[in-house]
């Protein structure tokens, strides 16, 4: 064997064992990051033990740690997702259509998207700055000093929506709508990109109209892929925090919005219903921020129960998105 | 009598298409109703940008009709904060103390907060983010991958409040105290740049290690096989021909989380305190801009005082720094892209 031939084998040799370094290092890196979720949640369960019961759930916040509970904050957080859906999903499937469906590739289309993206990015507690200012105080065109209620009434209630809007849990709605429509917009409008061209043809070809396309046709294929989105969207809502403090959640409230404590009361006394869009408002991430920040011990293992509530109410919103993907995958086959 | 019948025929015919025309003119009035709130629809889009940018220009740059307020007698002009403070006192004081009888007005300890929770962020998020990447597309196996990428993207979606707890609950006591305190002999505060900065950091792993797979995915094979007939060994092959080809991904996906890092809040917040200072010492309490805002928001500052005026001038600095890393990721993906058939 000549000298370069020997030189070439230790330099390979070499060459081998600096990949096989090369890939346990890369084996580690997605180990460690494994591993830092299994210790957060590890964390979280093992503060929580003990804490998550009943009483936990269904009382309100108290200032001693022993009674404190969650109840406020899972009314706040239900209301909050509730009317985020309503105002979010019309408003975004109808710009997702707009952009698949209808707009020609013109310049205002592509500032739309381009303005989209960009959206995407910007830092929540942003829009919790536009929500403060143009929800609750309404830019300062009414004062709040001399600001004044509209009544509408209903027949089985009176609909009382003070102007300017106020630290309300509508104001808080409305923030994070707008924090979550881009997700929304471009979550659809992959949904819709999917539902092949063939099945618009073939609707066209039978004198279908633009509408009735999208109605009977294009939505229907669509809806899996929209809603997968959506409850994706609606959990990222659920677990915001910052936007909220800025709107002007409440930190420490005992009472619901509207004081409605169970679904049966929705029908006994429906007034309670249409109070509760208008009332202060807390929410699970506000109360478990609330106490973190308490000196006494005890606030930190409630605060851990009320992380794991959140964290088991994501797991069930990003197993149903994935059940819904799933059973629409298997039923549709181009 | 054929002439009739044609003649009758034509009468129905045309009558059946005059109701046709008419119609048709409703469906097209239908279908144009619908089309416009469709637009309408898109257009909020682009109304929600308008409204950030108006809020904060009006509150922090120019307030066109500054209104007199007088909440505790003392009557004064609701100005905008650039209208009180000069920007040559932003951008240069070294003091940020808004709350205080003497009041400084200098961006610089925040940002300097900011930068570094961010910089340490950064410096766990990205080798890791990048090497669990090259592992999920190069290494794993296909069974492997499917198992590992959902789980990393639980990371992800845990909300930013857990994540401040646990910098809070654990990071610091279990982890900074006894390596940096206890070993070393630093001194550890209960509130530290650190302990945010790691969980930050964890927090932005999967955004780069997803955003990154993709891209080293999209690396055609032919390219790989190349390599390999060259006699390249799987670290050759991975760190010379697959992550320049993909370069400009990766690095599109760096600056997200970068991004996504500066705007980080609740963890920050929780986990970093609220002392704004210029200092290079991670172990002990920063303010950042989002805390600040936060702290601000929190606290029952008076609606138009120059406290309250602030938060809408760093929330403008913030605005405009993600904003800025988020176009020039867009542009490097653009602009760098290497195209393949």
């Amino acid at each position: 064997m000549s000298d370069q031939h020997i030189e070439y084998a230790a330099l390979l040799k070499r060459r081998h064992r600096i990949s096989t370094c090369f890939e346990w290092v890369c084996r580690i890196a997605t180990g460690s990051a494994l591993l830092f979720l299994a210790v957060l949640l590890a964390g979280v369960i093992w503060q929580a033990w003990g804490w998550l019961d009943i009483e936990f759930l269904t009382g309100f916040d108290s200032r001693r740690p022993g009674k404190a509970g969650l109840l406020a904050g899972l009314w706040g957080t239900s209301w909050l997702i509730l009317f985020t859906a309503i105002f979010t999903v019309p408003m975004g499937v109808g710009a997702a259509l707009y952009l698949e469906e209808y707009a020609t590739d013109n310049r205002f289309t592509r500032l739309i998207k381009l303005n989209l993206s960009n959206l995407a990015g910007v830092p929540s507690i942003v829009y919790g700055m536009l929500g403060v200012t143009a929800f609750v105080r309404m830019f300062g065109m009414i004062s709040a000093a001399d600001g004044w209620t509209l009544a509408v009434s209903l027949g089985f209630g009176t609909l009382e929506i003070p102007l300017p809007l106020g630290r309300c849990l509508l104001a808080g709605s409305f923030t994070l709508s707008l924090l979550i429509l881009p997700v929304v917009i471009i979550a659809s409008q992959e949904a819709l990109r999917a539902v092949p061209p063939s099945i618009r043809h073939a609707s066209y070809a039978l004198g279908a109209t633009e509408w009735q396309t999208i109605r009977y046709q294009v939505l229907p294929a669509a809806i899996p892929g929209i809603a997968t989105g959506v409850i994706l969207a609606l959990s990222r809502a659920m677990g915001e925090t910052a936007p909220l403090i800025v709107v002007g959640a409440m930190s420490y409230v005992a009472f619901t919005p509207g004081n409605l404590d169970t679904p049966m009361q929705a029908v006994q006394d429906p007034q309670r219903v249409l109070d509760a869009p208008f009332d202060v408002f807390t929410s699970i991430t506000i109360q478990i921020t609330n106490w973190i920040e308490q000196p006494k011990e005890e606030f930190q293992n409630l605060a851990a129960a009320g992380s794991l509530v959140l964290l088991i109410l994501l797991v069930v919103f990003n197993a149903t998105a994935i059940v819904i993907r799933n059973r629409a995958q298997k039923k549709i086959s181009w | 009598m054929s002439t009739a019948s044609a003649s009758s025929s034509d009468v129905t015919l045309s009558r059946a298409t005059s109701s046709l025309h008419r119609s048709a003119s409703l469906v097209r009035l239908k279908e144009w109703g619908i089309r416009s709130l469709l637009f309408l629809c898109a257009a909020v889009s682009i109304l929600t940008t308008l409204g950030i940018v108006a809020v904060l220009f009006s509150n922090a740059i120019y307030d066109v009709s500054p209104r007199q307020v007088s909440p505790n007698g003392e009557v004064r002009t609701n100005e905008a904060f650039f209208q009180q403070v000069s920007l040559t006192e932003f951008v240069t004081e070294t003091r940020w103390t808004p709350g205080y009888t003497e009041k400084h007005f200098g961006i610089m300890p925040l940002v300097c907060g900011t930068l570094m929770v961010s910089g340490i962020a950064a410096l766990i998020g990205l080798p890791i983010g990048l090497c669990s990447a090259i592992y999920l597309s190069e290494y794993a196996a296909r069974r492997t991958r499917s198992i590992f990428k959902p789980v990393l993207e639980i990371l992800a979606g845990i909300p930013t409040v857990v994540y401040g707890y646990f910098a809070l609950v654990f990071v610091t006591p279990y982890v900074l105290k006894p390596i940096f305190q206890d070993f070393l002999g630093f001194d550890v505060g209960v509130f530290n740049a650190a302990s945010a900065g790691i969980v930050v950091g964890i927090m932005i792993i999967p955004m780069i290690s997803s955003l990154s797979e993709d891209v080293l995915r999209s690396v055609p094979r032919s390219l790989r096989e190349a390599a390999y007939a060259l006699g390249s060994t799987r670290f050759d092959v991975s760190t010379r021909v697959v992550v320049p080809a993909a370069l400009s991904g990766i690095i599109a996906s760096f600056l997200l989380a970068i991004s996504r890092a500066i705007g980080e809040t609740m963890a920050v917040t929780i986990a970093a305190g609220q002392t704004a200072i210029v200092t290079s010492d991670p172990l002990n309490s920063v303010a950042t801009m989002t805390s600040y805002i936060v702290n601000v928001s929190k606290g029952d500052a008076v609606i138009g005082s120059i406290e309250e005026k602030s938060i809408y001038a760093v929330g403008l600095t913030l605005f405009l720094m993600t904003l800025v890393m988020n176009i020039i990721s867009q542009f490097v993906l653009r602009r760098f892209r290497e195209v393949y058939h």
